[in-house]
């Protein structure tokens, strides 16, 4: 495939995510065409503003963080096939935040959850360094993954098993599907920095993400220093699949198919995959996002039910096609 | 400046790879390193390039230890290239050879002078050609021939190889020995692990063979190379002749 500039490419994307961005602030339910904007007595002002905005931009953030902690996380495991959601970093996020659930009262706000998410998120990916070590082959980074999954399901299980009460396993069961439904500013405010933070640590790994093209030895013959690389890596994907987690609940495959719908665009160089990575994801998601508002249904489709449900089979097949390369 | 080693242990995973190992590297020159499987010829070599830290001894370059060297100031006087290393992903070739200017990058990537540097060591490794090939689609040759420019891109003063020519056919083997015999004669030093006794002889100006983590022998290849030394480090009898274009070492069979 042809290779495109990178600058041209992450503009292109950017001009999709604005023409969508204004669709999606039109669309669902109630049409609200552009001339329902500037008036403020007309109750389509009130979705438009207080309720489609902060959604839309609640479903950029999540897709930029989610597409940009997965390019970061397959060019440091050498693996197209890692994501937050592969490698069982959003399930530990999700793990984190169910658990501020025992906190009572405290776990209302916002931001106790959102503390839980980015722990568990953490904690997450240190246990995946630990897990695959050095010598990290794509198996041990994938087995570490199901690991990682299983115990944080097997976790989520317990707390809800033993959860205080059951208006409250309803709410994180219907949280954890992953959803962008009724988000509010306060949500906006509380994710996005770490969002945006979290993204520009992840932007900072790209040289590192590169040189390690060559394998871990090769970087660090080419003076990169792979400790710091880590522990970027490390923070910047606790901040932004933590936080995504923390608002929306666990939306998977973004991260896995943003990259490797872009990959060949670039040139499969991972540095450069880093921003187009970020964009894409966040075009994804607000498609997805649209489309789940859109469909004819008696209460809207989850968006994570409905991202697992077209990733599934994405995945499966780009397992069928790496088959040669993996055996 | 000179690379020296000095009186490295490294023991690794409870067995002792090196055993109080040391050698001055003087630039100018082609040192072949050799040995048997297992002898310590990697783990040497990823302690010169600072890869690896000995549990004790250092590696020094000119007066100062390695260690005490920043890793970036490090790698853009020596450049490593390791014995088939997996490339992850399918870039292309001047992609590829670019990460050789990794050390020298500032905040903007490669500028300028990475560009003529890249397309200086893609035509000394002869991989201009194919410049735009992903490596993914290449022969083991050619991949080989890439790995070479990748070293070359940043004008190393060392360039530290193992096994750089096991992947070459005759010809571009022959090749690859001028273009390191070149870096020699203009003033850099070389050093590379070989299997190939009789291209070791041939191509480098200094022989050391490594036997258990130990020197056993270490000189012009004519001194180091000789069929006492060859018994003591492989267990082989070895037949040493005057060649058309050098030394030409004939195994004959085990020793003893």
């Amino acid at each position: 495939m042809r290779r495109v500039p990178t600058v041209t490419l992450v503009a292109g994307l950017i001009l999709l995510v604005l023409v969508l961005g204004m669709i999606s602030l039109m669309a669902g339910r109630v049409w609200a065409p552009f001339s329902a904007w500037s008036d403020r007595t007309d109750p389509r002002w009130a979705i438009v503003f207080l309720l489609r905005l902060p959604r839309t931009i609640l479903a950029l953030a999540v897709g930029a963080a989610l597409g940009l902690s997965g390019a970061a996380m397959q060019g440091y495991t050498r693996n197209p096939l890692a994501d937050p959601g592969v490698l069982g970093v959003s399930a530990m996020a999700a793990l984190g935040a169910v658990l501020t659930l025992y906190l009572g009262s405290a776990a209302s706000q916002t931001w106790v959850i959102a503390g839980g998410a980015m722990g568990g998120a953490f904690i997450g990916v240190l246990l995946l360094m630990a897990l695959s070590g050095a010598a990290s082959s794509t198996v041990t980074f994938v087995l570490a993954g199901v690991i990682l999954n299983t115990m944080a399901a097997a976790g989520v299980s317990l707390a809800l098993s033993l959860a205080p009460n059951p208006w409250a396993v309803n709410e994180i069961v219907n949280w954890l599907m992953g959803s962008l439904a009724d988000r509010r500013a306060e949500d906006v405010t509380m994710a996005l920095p770490l969002i945006v933070i979290g993204c520009g640590l992840l932007l900072l790994t790209g040289r590192a993400l590169d040189a390690l093209t060559l394998g871990e030895s090769g970087a660090k013959s080419l003076g990169v220093d792979l400790a710091a690389t880590r522990w970027l890596l490390a923070a910047g994907v606790a901040l932004t699949a933590g936080a995504s987690v923390a608002v929306t609940g666990v939306i998977g495959f973004v991260g896995l198919v943003t990259p490797h719908l872009l990959r060949p665009l670039v040139g499969a160089r991972p540095g450069a995959l880093l921003a187009p990575s970020a964009v894409g994801g966040a075009v994804i998601v607000l498609i997805a996002d649209i489309l789940v508002r859109l469909t004819p249904a008696a209460s809207e489709v989850k968006l994570g039910v409905a991202m697992a449900v077209v990733g599934g089979p994405f995945f499966f097949i780009l397992l069928l096609s790496r088959r040669r390369s993996l055996a | 400046m000179r690379l020296s080693a000095i009186d490295l242990h490294l023991t690794l995973g409870g067995a002792a790879i090196l055993k109080g190992l040391s050698l001055d590297f003087e630039p100018g020159a082609v040192t072949a390193i050799v040995g048997p499987n297992g002898a310590g010829k990697s783990s040497l070599m990823s302690c010169l390039a600072g890869l690896r830290t000995p549990d004790r001894g250092e590696v020094r370059l000119g007066d100062v230890p390695l260690a005490r060297r920043a890793a970036r100031a490090r790698a853009r006087r020596i450049a490593l290239m390791e014995q088939s290393p997996q490339i992850a992903w399918a870039v292309d070739v001047k992609t590829l050879v670019g990460l050789g200017r990794t050390p020298f990058l500032g905040a903007r990537g490669l500028a300028a002078e990475d560009h003529a540097a890249v397309a200086r060591a893609m035509d000394r490794a002869d991989v201009a050609r194919f410049a735009d090939r992903p490596v993914t689609h290449l022969s083991g040759g050619e991949r080989a021939r890439v790995l070479i420019a990748r070293a070359l891109a940043g004008d190393p003063q060392w360039l530290l190889a193992d096994e750089p020519l096991a992947e070459l056919d005759p010809g571009h083997q022959l090749d690859a020995a001028v273009l390191l015999r070149g870096l020699a004669m203009a003033g850099k030093g070389v050093v590379v692990t070989l299997h190939d006794l009789t291209l070791a002889a041939r191509l480098a100006d200094r022989v050391v063979v490594l036997a258990g983590g130990a020197v056993i022998a270490d000189g012009p290849p004519r001194t180091a190379l000789t069929p006492a030394v060859l018994a003591q480090a492989y267990g082989v009898e070895a037949r040493l002749s005057e060649g058309r274009g050098g030394l030409l070492i004939d195994v004959t069979g085990r020793h003893g």
